[in-house]
């Protein structure tokens, strides 16, 4: 039996999520971690959640965010930022250590970026000097406002939510003098905006109404443009108080030049480069990850204060003095409370694992994608549609590329011809993160939710009160948001129904199990087997029908397609977890601090990854035969009921590895209080 | 005039920690020392703090931080003080606990110190805490600057400015009074109480720029022959047993009858 010394610190933290050689990044979480315990657990701790109203004490946030650089952290070097390169690595951290505080701190924090997202992903180099230059705070002798912006595209009800195809939000030709520029007239409603009380711009979803206009796209709108800028009356919301939101009116003339990514003159008609539809694919693409962290920084943030209260649950009574089991141990002495909340810490890994590989791979992708954008455009390959037609082309070769990418013994030389290839490179990515992202934001949230009552649960009524240490309520109203915006879990649902059937994913999660069987890791097998049963499950609901000959796995039959992405998330993110155990396994030992309780840590971590793989497969097993036999379709399942037969078999010792972790987490060092107010 | 600034300072873990002494291999330790977070000593911030305040107000002035301590935890604790002042790092690696002996630890730092390849040592101001949060000897500096033929001494430093007739310095007396003295310029040496100034909020902008320096400075780092130069036999907790509470909007009435309640109980 291992001892776990202390709660996982920053050394290990950047060795499992692979940012210890990037400094950079470390300093940025030090910076979000002093804003969250200190700004914002006071502000929270002050009841500042109390009003829906955005105030002047609220307002403490954005100036420490300003002060502290995270308001210039989206933004590159030459536009009055410090970090190079992509960034969705570094913005998930902030989002998660925000988070561990609270949510809607972090919602605050990332609002003005996602403002700001259309213009840097499809805007024209003008548009993105012109706002990313006015949204950072002032270089020394500049004297300005820093800009904040506010991103509209739900409309109020009956209109925009999770069906974003239709725009009541309109764009007229004001005036269009001949060889100017057109001025337009633009509507937009919006409904839930956040940032909206002191947003300086926003950037809006509109539809034409006018047949000089062709189709829908993104425009900016300043509150200081012509006419009426209405912020609209505040959201009731009863979550995320430190954010603002509103249901803003706008009605203003601008310039065609704010159609964001520009326009094209076509036989008097203005063409805008982009439609709504393409760059808000562009934007949630990378945004939904540090959404789905924030739901699981809140799961790791609840261990500590857990504990805590266990251990000192009986201190002061008359009945037991120092040195008694109820005093040294409280409720800990009680095998269920450890084990539930073994149950939360390795939920919180798995989301936590997911979601900041995603990240990583996110920032791996961003220049990929560029390039692969300027080859198909030299190609003249414009347009979505000829787009995919032309990676349509590049399939066989990304298949061989995940061959090759798993193989015991590849051949190099063509395994770097592979990877030299943009195409092929993408192709492999894109797959991957196609599934990886929206599990985050599905999996870690609505998942993370269930996780979060769970917590509150072990914290008895304490755990409902405002004076809960950790402020476990508040999380977890938060995370019903996290669930819903930037997409509620339907969405990624539906995104996922499209994505989880791409060949070359499937073929990678296919090598996936055979690499984890070989590791002969603690749970890896019965993981494979999870991971097989997934594989002959989508196969055989790809390719049968139900008692009544109608088509299972189909777009349009989400009693199908969803649960099967449901399965899916579970089994994904207990792989990540597995990585990350194994990389902490494998370079632990080169860095002092962390190799000085290895053992303990490795012990641990393989018993958590076990633990979470026997809820993962569960789960996922559960669903998957609900789907195989539920439909009473034809088909021999034979295969399948060995695979899940199989599956439970390899679970053998994954409730003792649970019995090992919760012993450990009974004696686990933990500090004298909380690192921020109550 | 300019000054050359060189603070004295290292980390000591984290304060809300559970700080257990325990015997370990090299003699007694924290347990799970090396894992605990840590910080910067306060006492050793508050002078750096004052340190690049002051070279902020005056024309070249330098500051440097040298640093005897583990390295690796170092390095984490450099991620959050980098970001609030401009400073270069010198990094000596060897423990930084309080089971160490203040004069070996004097002797590394002194020695530290005389390697600094531009310092003007006519321009030395020596900064560092009048003591430290992991052992409150308050002879560390005192050592430092005896090393460095530093004869101008002040301890408890709460403010030092630059005024006409040289540096005017308030240090901390008995009685809760305050001493003022001028000093005609450097060399001199301060061991800062609390000072004045609160913690700089992070710039990351200014860490990138320490970063520069701060990571070849840890990849350099010599280690630390700090000697026997004395033993402990044996180390043990305080009789009273530290019991954090968290106590809300309590008033300071009430905070104080609690105190003398204790004490007199
Ligand atoms: C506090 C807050 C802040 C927000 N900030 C912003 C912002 O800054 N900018 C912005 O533009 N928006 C913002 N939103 C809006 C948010 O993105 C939407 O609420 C979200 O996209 C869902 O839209 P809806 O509420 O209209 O849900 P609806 O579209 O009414 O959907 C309700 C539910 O119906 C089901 N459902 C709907 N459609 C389908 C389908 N096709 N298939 C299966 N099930 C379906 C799902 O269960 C779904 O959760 C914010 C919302 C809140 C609450």
């Amino acid at each position: 039996m291992y001892t776990l010394n202390t709660l996982p610190g920053d050394d290990v933290r950047q060795i499992m999520w692979r940012f210890a050689e990037r400094f950079d990044l470390q300093m940025v979480v030090q910076s979000a971690r002093q804003i969250a315990r200190g700004t914002v657990a006071t502000l929270v701790a002050q009841g500042a959640r109390a009003s829906h109203e955005w105030n002047e004490q609220k307002g403490q946030l954005l100036e420490a965010f300003d002060q502290s650089g995270l308001t210039s952290l989206f933004m590159d070097p030459h536009q009055g930022g410090f970090i190079e390169g992509p960034k969705n690595l570094a913005l998930a951290l902030v989002a998660f250590e925000l988070s561990w505080v609270d949510g809607g701190s972090a919602t605050c924090s990332l609002a003005s970026n996602l403002a700001l997202a259309p213009i840097h992903e499809k805007g024209t180099p003008e548009q993105r000097d012109y706002y990313m230059h006015r949204a950072t705070p002032p270089q020394p002798g500049e004297d300005r406002e820093i800009w904040r912006g506010a991103f509209a595209l739900t409309e109020p009800l009956p209109y925009v939510g999770v069906d974003t195809g239709v725009l009541v939000g309109k764009a007229r030709v004001d005036e269009w003098k001949d060889g100017e520029e057109p001025v337009l007239h633009v509507e937009k409603r919006g409904r839930f905006i956040t940032n909206m009380d002191f947003a300086h711009f926003v950037t809006a979803a509109v539809d034409s109404a006018d047949d000089r206009i062709q189709g829908s796209c993104m425009i900016t709108l300043q509150a200081d443009d012509p006419g009426t800028f209405d912020r609209g009356a505040p959201t009731l919301k009863m979550c995320h108080q430190l954010s603002s939101t509103r249901d803003p009116i706008i009605s203003v003339k601008v310039p065609a030049s704010r159609i964001i990514g520009g326009y094209e003159i076509k036989d008097g008609r203005i063409v805008p480069n982009y439609s709504h539809a393409e760059i808000i694919g562009a934007v949630f693409h990378r945004t939904r990850i540090p959404v789905g962290l924030m739901t699981t920084a809140k799961l790791l943030s609840a261990i500590e204060p857990v504990i805590r209260y266990h251990r000192s649950r009986f201190r002061g009574g008359e009945a037991s003095g120092p040195g008694s089991p109820k005093f040294e141990m409280g409720l800990q002495q009680k095998e269920d409370t450890r084990q539930r909340l073994v149950d939360i810490w390795a939920a919180g890994e798995a989301g936590a694992s997911l979601g900041f590989a995603a990240a990583r791979m996110a920032d791996e992708f961003d220049p990929i994608e560029r390039q692969k954008e300027t080859l198909l455009r030299e190609q003249g390959c414009e347009g979505p549609r000829k787009q995919m037609a032309a990676l349509r082309k590049k399939q066989a070769e990304a298949l061989e590329y995940v061959e090759l990418l798993f193989a015991d013994a590849p051949d190099q030389a063509r395994l770097a011809e592979l990877e030299a290839d943009a195409l092929v490179r993408f192709s492999y990515l894109d797959a991957v993160l196609n599934v990886t992202i929206p599990a985050t934001k599905l999996w870690n949230t609505g998942v993370g939710a269930n996780f979060l009552r769970e917590a509150i649960s072990l914290m008895g009524g304490y755990g409902i009160t405002e004076d809960c240490p950790g402020f476990l309520m508040h999380k977890w109203a938060d995370s019903q948001l996290e669930a819903t915006y930037e997409g509620p879990e339907a969405v990624q649902r539906m995104h996922l129904t499209v994505t989880m059937s791409n060949p070359v994913f499937l073929a990678a999660l296919d090598k996936k199990a055979d690499q984890l069987e070989a590791s002969g890791r603690p749970g890896a097998a019965a993981l494979a087997e999870g991971l097989r049963s997934w594989l002959w499950t989508h196969q055989f609901l790809a390719s049968g029908k139900d008692a009544e000959g109608k088509k299972l796995l189909h777009r349009k039959r989400q009693g199908v397609s969803f649960p099967l992405a449901d399965a899916l998330c579970w089994l994904v993110s207990a792989i990540s977890l597995m990585d990350d155990v194994a990389e902490l396994i494998e370079k632990g030992p080169m860095n002092p601090t962390v190799a000085e309780g290895l053992e303990g840590l490795s012990g641990f971590y393989n018993d958590l990854a076990f633990v979470q793989v026997a809820r993962a497969t569960g789960e996922a097993g559960r669903i998957l035969a609900e789907l195989v036999y539920g439909f009473a379709a034809e088909g021999d399942t034979a295969p399948f009921a060995a695979l899940r037969a199989s599956t439970d078999a390899k679970l053998a010792g994954s409730r003792l590895a649970k019995d090992r972790a919760s012993e450990a987490l009974a004696g686990v060092m933990i500090p004298e209080a909380l690192d921020y107010p109550l | 005039m300019s000054y050359h600034i060189v603070v004295c300072g290292s980390i000591v873990p984290d304060p809300l920690q559970t700080l257990t002494p325990v015997d370990g291999p090299q003699g007694p330790a924290l347990k799970n020392e090396m894992m605990l977070p840590a910080v910067l000593d306060p006492w050793a911030g508050h002078a750096l703090y004052e340190a690049a305040n002051l070279a902020a107000r005056h024309a070249d002035c330098r500051v440097w931080l040298v640093s005897l301590g583990p390295k690796a935890k170092l390095q984490q604790v450099m991620m959050a003080v980098a970001q609030k002042a401009p400073f270069e790092l010198v990094a000596v690696d060897g423990p930084a606990s309080g089971f160490t002996d203040s004069f070996a630890v004097a002797e590394a730092l002194a020695e530290a110190i005389e390697g600094i390849a531009d310092l003007d040592r006519d321009k030395l101001l020596l900064f560092g805490g009048w003591q430290s949060a992991s052992r409150g000897a308050g002879s560390t500096i005192q050592m430092v600057a005896e090393r460095l033929g530093i004869v101008d001494q002040f301890q408890g430093v709460d403010q030092l400015n630059i005024t006409d007739n040289g540096l005017e310095v308030l240090e901390r007396i008995e009685g809760g009074s305050w001493l003022t003295s001028t000093v005609q310029g450097a060399p001199a040496a301060f061991g800062w109480a609390t000072g004045e100034l609160p913690e700089p909020p992070n710039n990351p902008q200014v860490g990138m720029m320490n970063m520069k320096t701060i990571m070849p400075a840890l990849q350099k780092a010599k280690p630390a022959a700090l000697g026997n130069g004395f033993g402990v036999n044996n180390v043990s907790l305080p009789q009273v047993v530290r019991e954090t509470r968290v106590v809300k909007d309590m008033p300071v009435d009430d905070i104080a009858r609690e105190l003398v309640d204790w004490i007199q109980g």
